[in-house]
């Protein structure tokens, strides 16, 4: 990336980074995609989660499902890793705890590309400021 | 309303840790922005100490109170350090921060270096944590380029850059004179206090020493105000803190709660309660420099000083659950183990002092000790806490201290019935067959690693108490339930 001169230099291009960014999780944007969030803090790593992102990556291009997957710290939920968050376009975001490659597929196929709601999905129990 | 609310690690899990694109979408690098252009150093101390955030790394010292400090000696060089020598076991706070949002950590000392005169800045992590030091490196690649860190940042002509410096694992070393010994190259041991670091610290420069949490609540304070962060908390603790909470809890987990929060929302709530539904019976904060709280505190608001008051501290914020199965004598000699083996040796009450409470633990827990030995642990406990060189010291005899005053029933117990009701202490306990249940199959007998089972086929075994090694091999193979601990 270019160097910021100014900070006004920062702020036109925070602007653009939101604007960019809030049109990915808007319903009817042509930007508009499917994001996945892969933990991969120390203690995701550990509990597999490498091999869930690359699968995520591999397998939704390969079923020509369009999506913007990328790796994410920690959201929190030791208990559960490795945990991926989906948010499809206009709805809320879902998080699932204990993915493995299985369940990986589960998510495509049925949350994903049919839409329908399967079981696995974590509460989200935090605001965030 | 949620019991969470994520501040310090508003960005973890939200943004990929090696973009700062995500960052600054964030409003990451907007606080260093307003700073280097509408406020001035006072301006910004004011706001901070105004906002009430204190030292997260576990003393709780005002941090605007120690800008102030830093920035009002006067000196050629002066250092901002980030301390990242995060060594509490279970506790992994700091590591999430830099693992998932390396870059507020990156902007905030920033700040510091623009409030405090410095012009570098250096954080110290420890080497075991080698995925949090390659994203920092890839941060600070990024934030140099970009002109967010290095010379004339902004085009503002304030210059400030940032090195790693490791830690070899030592727990001294989260002590802030030590960890500044260490980066000079010198043994990890703490020196007395005064001078603070903040007067003369790494190389005999004016040093600010804050942890990783506490920076991470600065870009925030400043975008959001500090009438917004003084209005999380309790009254003299404000905002939230980050607790790895770990132990026999069903959700462990990394949470953030408002301070006054109550042990009982964090453990029934958040965690989701205790494993398989047992009771719970205590939780230690602080870690080794701190207490347990218990069924009584359970209601109470966590802040500073109500953990104080309760016999524990804040700490860094390992919370760990223990439940009816855990032994409260067993618990101490645990975390009397660790500092025993992490006390620097430097003065004699850590040293030798620590070294003496943990054998009379060990006494205690083979069922040799005495009523007189718990006084003993009581007055030394008092005495190491007094004289001790630095807070390792200071600290470390919490765990026993607060649990003889928490659970003393348990302690004379082991004394006087030598016995341990969580069958923990395994010289306590014995193992023995049930003369109707036992039907002589030999399994028992086949499987003891020591030989200390006899008795012929069909006939009712017997475990020779002086050999047996209390392994529990007998109790798992035995398909009759017929050998009990007694």
């Amino acid at each position: 990336m270019a160097k910021l001169e100014t900070a006004n230099a920062l702020m036109e291009l925070r602007e653009a980074l939101k604007e960019k960014g809030a049109a990915l999780s808007q319903a009817n944007s042509p930007l508009s995609t499917i994001q996945v969030k892969v933990t991969m803090a120390t203690c995701g790593i550990a509990s597999g989660s490498k091999p869930v992102f690359e699968f995520m990556k591999d397998e939704l291009s390969k079923r020509n499902i369009p999506a913007k997957v990328t790796q994410v710290g920690c959201m929190g939920f030791c208990y559960a890793e490795p945990t991926i968050e989906i948010t499809i376009p206009g709805k809320s975001p879902v998080i699932f705890g204990y993915v493995n490659l299985k369940k990986a597929d589960e998510i495509i196929e049925h949350f994903i590309r049919k839409g329908e709601e399967i079981e696995g999905s974590i509460q989200i129990n935090y605001e965030t400021a | 309303m949620a019991k969470q609310i994520r501040i310090a690690l508003r960005n973890c899990g939200v943004i990929d840790p090696e973009r700062i694109e995500d960052y600054i979408a964030r409003d990451g690098y907007m606080a260093l922005a307003s700073v280097l252009t509408d406020l001035s150093p006072e301006a910004v101390i004011e706001i901070l100490k105004k906002s009430g955030l204190r030292g997260r790394g576990g003393g709780g010292f005002p941090a605007g109170i120690k800008w102030e400090i830093t920035r009002n000696v006067v000196a050629d060089q002066k250092y901002v350090v980030c301390n990242a020598d995060e060594g509490d076991p279970g506790a992994f706070m700091d590591r999430s921060i830099l693992e998932g949002d390396p870059h507020v950590v990156l902007e905030a000392m920033t700040i510091n270096g623009y409030c405090t005169g410095a012009s570098r800045g250096l954080i110290y992590i420890r080497a075991e944590y080698p995925l949090a030091v390659e994203r920092l490196k890839t941060a600070m690649g990024q934030s140099r380029s970009m002109g967010l860190l290095g010379e004339n940042i902004l085009g503002t002509g304030f210059n400030f850059d940032i090195d790693i410096r490791y830690g070899a694992g030592a727990f001294v070393c989260g002590e802030e004179t030590a960890l500044i010994h260490s980066m000079e190259g010198l043994r990890g041991e703490p020196t007395v206090k005064p001078p603070f670091p903040s007067v003369e610290g790494y190389l005999k420069k004016p040093t600010n020493v804050n942890n990783v949490e506490t920076f991470a609540n600065i870009p925030i304070i400043i975008n959001k105000g500090w009438k917004w962060f003084s209005s999380i908390g309790t009254e003299k603790s404000k905002g939230t803190k980050v607790f790895a909470l770990a132990g026999k809890i069903n959700n462990v987990g990394l949470i953030e709660v408002p301070m006054g929060t109550t042990l009982r929302e964090v453990i029934y709530e958040i965690g989701g309660g205790i494993q398989y539904g047992k009771a719970f019976k205590a939780a230690q904060t602080g870690g080794p420099s701190g207490g347990c709280l218990t069924v009584k505190h359970l209601d109470t608001p966590i802040d500073y000083d109500n953990l104080i008051a309760a016999g524990s501290m804040m700490g860094s914020g390992g919370l760990i659950v223990m439940d009816e199965d855990d032994c409260m004598v067993a618990i101490a000699k645990f975390y009397l183990e660790f500092t025993v083996e992490e006390s620097c040796g430097k003065c004699s009450p850590c040293r030798i002092g620590n070294k003496r409470l943990f054998e009379l633990l060990e006494k205690i827990t083979q069922g040799n000790g005495t009523m007189d030995d718990i006084d003993k642990l009581r007055n030394l406990g008092t005495v190491i806490k007094e004289t001790s060189l630095c807070g390792l010291g200071q600290s470390s005899p919490n765990p026993v201290l607060s649990t003889i005053d928490n659970f003393p029933e348990e302690y004379h117990e082991h004394v006087t019935g030598k016995k341990c009701r969580s069958k923990v202490c395994k010289s306590l306990m014995q193992y023995l067959v049930v003369a109707d249940k036992c039907i002589g199959c030999t399994l028992c007998a086949r499987n003891c690693p020591v030989d200390a089972i006899s008795g012929e086929r069909k006939q009712v075994h017997f475990i020779d108490q002086s050999k047996c090694i209390k392994c529990g091999a007998c109790m798992d193979k035995c398909k009759f339930n017929a050998i009990i601990i007694n």
